[in-house]
């Protein structure tokens, strides 16, 4: 019942600041609801418990790169962007793809109702003392099973960073 | 019954004391945010050889509920141009933001809001990172030169000490083995030790992020007086300002209780295991007393007759919670409370200890210069901070796998780290000394840092 009630809450703070955010001129309330909707994510993942996940949303997306775009809108002059004709031509493409992606979720969600421990709407939760902790078990995987490509992903963004500072250099 | 009702009691029944103790943080903290402004303040005045607060209350003991007053009805002004959704919300994002990561710490074993959170002190500093939206928007809202810039300077600067305070904690988890905080206090009295001792190299460079992080001398530039008005806050009065101000004292509540928790042995008292310091367990009722004795002294020498009065209604509060921290020491039913009780007072003390660090490093050093605190976060501190992890990770294998001497391994760490401090110190004098040498001295700020103010 209260799972019930804190998930369509966090759905529906998620679903109606995505639905701002798009709507918004202005670039920083477009970042504002965006930050809403990370955060209500999180959310959503916290009463699934799951943990990291919900944390490493909060540190990364939230702290990290939300902060990074709004440092940068900030030095935009707003006031231009505001009367400029917005970049949507492609309205119709993308509600073209807006809508299959949509009847795909509905498909997978039909076809998960009858999976056990499924429900239609939301899987059941596990009572929180009956799971295994989430950062040792994902740890144990990331460090174990998952070790190569892990270890390629860190090496890949190690590369993309100092290929950034390469090219943010100034030459001399 | 009501199935509604019954729901309700349920819950209420299942989650009391969260709720309580949620209400009781939100209650309290800006209370003591407001003593801690008047400590401030008054530690200041002795260090300037002044006397500070003194007119409202005995040695201006209700000064800060005076100031709250005032802050309440003020006017609350608005700029003309600004943006007035952002402008509302920023102050409330920063306090909340500050008040939210409170949750999850241990005031003590017995106060805490959320319980079994696996992550928990990722999430105290996770979470209290927000607030750094509250300082971007509010300065962003205002629409004014001076609050953009020290909004700017403020994410600049929280963005590169966070990576430090990150790889500092980082040491003191992989001793821990922990993310909950609870464990990380448990491993401590496991160890016998506080962290502080096995790895204070980390511990240096999280009070040093920390500092940058609250936004305090020396690394105040975000709100520098003489530079940018008031920083971030210039446009905001009244209520807002003092959420504001709410919001950057919690935070040093927090980068206190979270240092507290992983380096200074979160609520034990000083040796926790050795039988015969047991009698630092009347410590905290017998300070008490003396605080409330001195009160007692004091309160015949206050010059009009209400002080005195109020004197001794401090006296007696402080009597009365030495009564509280003393009985369970001495009433064999009542022992169950000890942990508790006492866990809270050396908590706090500690806490205290720390934010008294951060004033006395306030009243001391000057303002750094902003490339200077780039500088020393990016060259000197994240290295630093990255060899460090490294080093603690090699000690406790070779503790581990090796049967080394733990303090053998982490005196290694330390050396180890040391001299890469060193290393780095002389190549960032050698880069300086090179940059003054080839191009003249610079008139004015170059364009490297052109959010310099």
């Amino acid at each position: 019942m209260l799972d019930k009630v804190i998930f369509f809450f966090f759905a529906g703070v998620a679903i109606l600041s995505a639905g701002l955010m798009v709507t918004r001129r202005n670039a920083i309330h477009s970042a504002v609801f965006l930050i809403t909707t990370l955060l209500a994510t999180a959310g959503i993942f916290l009463q699934l418990r799951a943990e990291f996940i919900f944390i490493a949303q909060i540190i990364l997306y939230v702290g990290g790169i939300m902060v990074l775009f709004v440092f940068v809108i900030m030095l935009v002059r707003l006031d231009v962007a505001l009367h400029q004709i917005q970049f949507s031509r492609q309205k119709w493409v993308a509600l073209l793809v807006t809508l299959a992606l949509a009847a795909e979720v509905g498909v997978m969600l039909w076809s998960s109702r009858n999976v056990p421990g499924q429900g239609f709407l939301l899987p059941n939760a596990v009572p929180a003392g009956k799971l295994p902790p989430n950062t040792e078990a994902l740890a144990g995987r990331l460090f174990d099973a998952y070790l190569l490509p892990f270890e390629i992903a860190s090496v890949l963004l190690l590369v993309a960073m100092v290929g950034a500072v390469v090219m943010a250099k100034k030459r001399t | 019954m009501n199935p509604t009702l019954h729901a309700v009691l349920v819950f209420l029944e299942t989650w009391w004391v969260e709720l309580v103790s949620g209400v009781v943080i939100v209650a309290v903290v800006p209370l003591v945010a407001g003593y801690i402004v008047l400590v401030e303040r008054k530690l200041m005045a002795d260090m300037q050889a002044r006397l500070g607060p003194m007119r409202v209350g005995p040695h201006g003991l209700l000064q800060p509920i005076a100031d709250a007053v005032k802050l309440l009805i003020k006017e609350d002004i608005i700029p003309d141009n600004a943006d007035k959704m952002v402008f509302w919300m920023a102050p409330v994002v920063s306090m909340t933001a500050a008040l939210t990561s409170m949750g999850a710490i241990a005031f003590g074993p017995a106060f805490q809001v959320a319980r079994d959170i696996n992550v928990g002190l990722l999430f105290v500093i996770g979470v209290s990172s927000l607030g750094i939206f509250g300082i971007v928007l509010g300065g962003w809202a205002s629409n004014s030169h001076y609050s953009i810039m020290g909004a700017l300077r403020s994410t600049a600067q929280l963005v590169s000490y966070e990576t430090a305070a990150g790889l500092a904690l980082i040491s003191g988890l992989l001793l821990a083995g922990t993310l909950k905080i609870r464990a990380i206090v448990d491993a401590q009295q496991h160890f016998g030790v506080w962290f502080v001792f096995l790895a204070p190299v980390a511990f240096f460079i999280y009070v040093v992020a920390s500092i940058a992080e609250t936004n305090r001398a020396p690394f105040d530039l975000p709100e520098a007086e003489s530079e940018l008005v008031a920083g971030y806050m210039t446009e905001y009065s009244g209520f807002r300002w003092a959420l504001y101000f709410l919001g950057e004292y919690a935070n040093m509540i927090v980068v206190g209780a979270v240092a507290t928790t992983l380096f200074l042995g979160g609520w034990l008292r000083p040796f926790p295991n050795v039988r015969w310091m047991n009698w630092l367990d009347a410590l905290p009722a017998l300070f008490t007393a003396a605080v409330g004795a001195y009160c007692v002294y004091r309160a015949g020498k206050q010059p009009v007759r209400v002080q005195t009065w109020f004197m001794w209604g401090v006296a007696l509060a402080c009597f009365v919670v030495a009564l509280i921290l003393a009985v369970p020491l001495l009433v064999a039913p009542l022992k169950f409370l000890v942990p508790g009780l006492h866990g809270a007072f050396w908590f706090l003390l500690k806490i205290s200890a720390y934010i008294y660090l951060f004033m006395w490093l306030r009243f001391t050093l000057p303002r750094y210069r902003f490339d200077q605190l780039m500088h020393l976060g990016w060259y000197i501190l994240i290295p630093l901070a990255i060899v460090n992890v490294l080093a603690v990770g090699v000690a406790m294998i070779l503790e581990m796998e090796y049967g080394w001497n733990r303090w053998l391994a982490m005196l290694l760490t330390t050396v180890i780290t040391l001299a890469t401090a060193l290393f780095l110190l002389r190549l960032n004098d050698k880069r300086a000394a090179a940059a003054s040498s080839a191009a003249p001295p610079p008139e004015e700020p170059s364009t490297e840092d052109s959010y310099a103010g």
